[in-house]
């Protein structure tokens, strides 16, 4: 069985008597150290789409398994245990803490965790590490460049060694520079780590960096190729 | 998420708003410090009155006229001329009240003295040689009157440590004359300052013979209360049932319940007071939680909109594995941090406040008021802070917890 499978997921939104279809007849698997980009315009449901796969929302139809098993059978708690020990998350806008340093963010996932406090210090280390913002741990986001943000925020999604990485937009707030440097680091991430990465993204430029395409349009799938 | 991180979070987050987190806190530290006031007032005015009264002595007693009244519309049952002479007189004889030592009638009055030009307006006692005794006080100038000045009805006083500065400064009392209502009483001791004596202040009045206060000062017959001294502690409930006897037989009462008498002994007077300081005690504290419950209703609407200001915080904390249950513990923690702090500096002031307040009555109006710090009352203090924070931190904390992760991190 695959990593990830998506089988006939459907996701209606119901808006008094409007229904609208976000979703419609979405089939893809994604197998383990995989590199996608999911890509299209806005308002074609690739937000939501990510959004499932992350299990931050539900599909309405359709089935869902993650690591063999269908989000159905979690309960709300174990699907936070699962985005706290399988999965990392990075947003567009960052979503750092302003009020605390970089390793105090990057040890936010560990704090929720099972994993003995006397590790946690070595884990942030390393996190920050592979980011390349060892020299920024004490400083707080305010203090940092846009960039340098969101590489801290890389570091939070790598902290618990999780089996895959979603990004939505992560280049969104940067210049085109800075957000290839983030896309290096991705890059890098998948290539020497065998870190599964899910992207989303408008831009064809950060999309190339993937293996993988999936291009959506009003709630389907478009095309789906490998590079 | 375990304690220690979900303190830190809960203290950084009260940290970043500083300002608002003391202004929130204000209700609460005004209510506790409330609280903690009264309870050690309470506790210092109690304790004052019950030393004053342990003062008298516990084997004292004390018969007053009239019957405890059955509601407001007999309270004339109160004033009432029922006690005489033929009382004193068999409460006197041995035979009839074998475990009392000491009988002493007791009349009282209020009226002016005068001494060259100088007045003054005063409570008259009038009793028998054996008030020094009693009461435990004697004149440090002069002396107290003897059994002959009351059996000849003579006219002088002894004046308390106040009514002697007012009247003569520092000059000699003892030997002049003072009039009380218009008739001339020869001053014979002074007594030294004593300061509250159960009901009566010992330095703001004078002492004359019972027989010399019925006869110039009231131009009654009856006494306002007979004082009565038991052999021992141990021998009081035997006094009162041989007290109340010899009075119905006097009086010719055989049912009880007709009785025109009470006799109180000290332990009663310290059951009363105590249920009086008791039921005010509770009534101010009532009104101090008033302002306790308006500090929640404060700590919820902050709570509130710190948990729509955190929103993207709240998705975010979700995102990356936070359950329902971390995040209320999170904002629940929050809201009784406050309210704990707030109730801890509560206290603190509380406890100054109270302190500033002994000193003044202490010092200013000479009382023997002590200072009491009631711990079991800072402890209640707390508790309560703590749980005003729980029942209001407790809406918000729900909201922020059931907060959809999706929504809450596309909130802007």
């Amino acid at each position: 069985m695959a990593f990830i499978q998506v089988e006939n997921l459907e996701k209606t939104y119901l808006t008094g008597e409007l229904k609208t279809e976000v979703l419609k007849n979405i089939n893809f698997s994604v197998e383990k150290g995989e590199f996608v980009a999911i890509m299209g315009p806005s308002g074609s449901g690739k937000s939501t789409l990510l959004h499932i796969l992350g299990f931050l929302d539900k599909p309405s139809q359709g089935k869902y398994l993650f690591e063999d098993k269908t989000m159905n059978e979690y309960t709300d708690d174990e699907l936070a245990k699962i985005r706290n020990s399988r999965m990392g998350f990075v947003f567009q806008s960052f979503n750092l803490l302003s009020r605390t340093t970089v390793s105090d963010n990057v040890r936010l996932p560990l704090v929720y965790s099972p994993i003995k406090e006397e590790l946690w210090n070595k884990m942030v280390l390393k996190a920050i590490d592979e980011v390349g913002l060892s020299h920024r741990q004490e400083y707080r986001p305010s203090q940092l460049s846009g960039g340098e943000q969101q590489r801290a925020a890389i570091a939070r999604a790598l902290v618990i060694n999780p089996g895959v990485i979603f990004a939505d937009e992560p280049t969104g707030n940067l210049d085109s520079k800075t957000g290839l440097q983030i896309m290096d680091i991705f890059k890098k991430l998948n290539h020497e780590k065998g870190h599964t990465i899910i992207l989303i993204t408008h831009e064809e430029e950060i999309a190339d960096f993937a293996q993988r395409i999936i291009r959506l349009r009003d709630g389907r799938i478009e095309s789906d190729k490998k590079i | 998420m375990n304690l220690k991180y979900s303190f830190k979070t809960s203290f950084e987050a009260l940290r970043a708003n500083k300002s608002r987190s003391v202004l929130t806190i204000l209700g609460i530290v005004i209510g506790i410090t409330a609280i903690i006031l009264i309870m050690a007032i309470g506790q210092g005015g109690q304790d004052l009155i019950l030393n004053q009264i342990k003062g008298m002595g516990a084997t004292t007693l004390a018969i007053q006229p009239g019957r405890e009244p059955e509601g407001f519309s007999d309270m004339a049952s109160l004033f009432s001329d029922s006690l005489k002479e033929k009382d004193y007189l068999a409460l006197k004889k041995k035979s009839n009240v074998p475990s009392v030592i000491e009988v002493m009638p007791e009349v009282v009055a209020n009226a002016t003295l005068s001494f060259e030009g100088e007045t003054k307006q005063v409570s008259v006692i009038g009793a028998s040689e054996i008030l020094a005794e009693i009461m435990d006080i004697y004149p440090s100038e002069g002396s107290f009157f003897t059994e002959e000045d009351i059996t000849a009805r003579n006219s002088v006083v002894v004046i308390g440590s106040e009514v002697k500065e007012d009247l003569f400064g520092f000059s000699e009392a003892v030997g002049q004359k003072i009039k009380i209502k218009n008739r001339d009483f020869r001053v014979i001791g002074v007594f030294p300052q004593k300061g509250q004596v159960s009901m009566f202040n010992m330095d703001d009045m004078v002492v004359v013979p019972h027989t010399t206060a019925q006869k110039y000062l009231t131009g009654t017959n009856y006494y306002n209360e007979i004082i009565l001294k038991a052999v021992s502690e141990s021998a009081v409930p035997q006094a009162v049932r041989e007290i109340e006897a010899t009075m119905r037989e006097s009086h010719n009462i055989t049912d009880p319940s007709k009785d025109d008498f009470q006799v109180h002994t000290q332990a009663d007077l310290v059951e009363r007071v105590s249920v009086i300081t008791n039921i005010l005690t509770a009534l101010l504290l009532s009104v101090a939680t008033i302002s306790l419950v308006v500090g929640g209703i404060g700590i919820m609407n902050i709570m509130l909109v710190s948990v729509t200001e955190r929103t993207r915080e709240i998705g975010l904390r979700k995102a990356v594995g936070a359950a329902q249950k971390d995040i209320m513990t999170q904002f629940l923690l929050e809201s009784v941090l406050l309210t704990a702090i707030g109730g801890v500096i509560g206290i603190i002031a509380g406890a100054i406040l109270a302190f500033l307040v002994s000193l003044i009555l202490s010092q200013v109006l000479n009382l023997n008021w002590g200072f009491s710090f009631p711990i079991s009352a800072a402890m209640a203090g707390l508790l309560v802070a703590a749980l005003v924070g729980l029942i209001f931190g407790i809406y918000p904390a729900k909201k922020a917890a059931t907060k959809n992760p999706i929504e809450a991190l596309r909130y802007e």
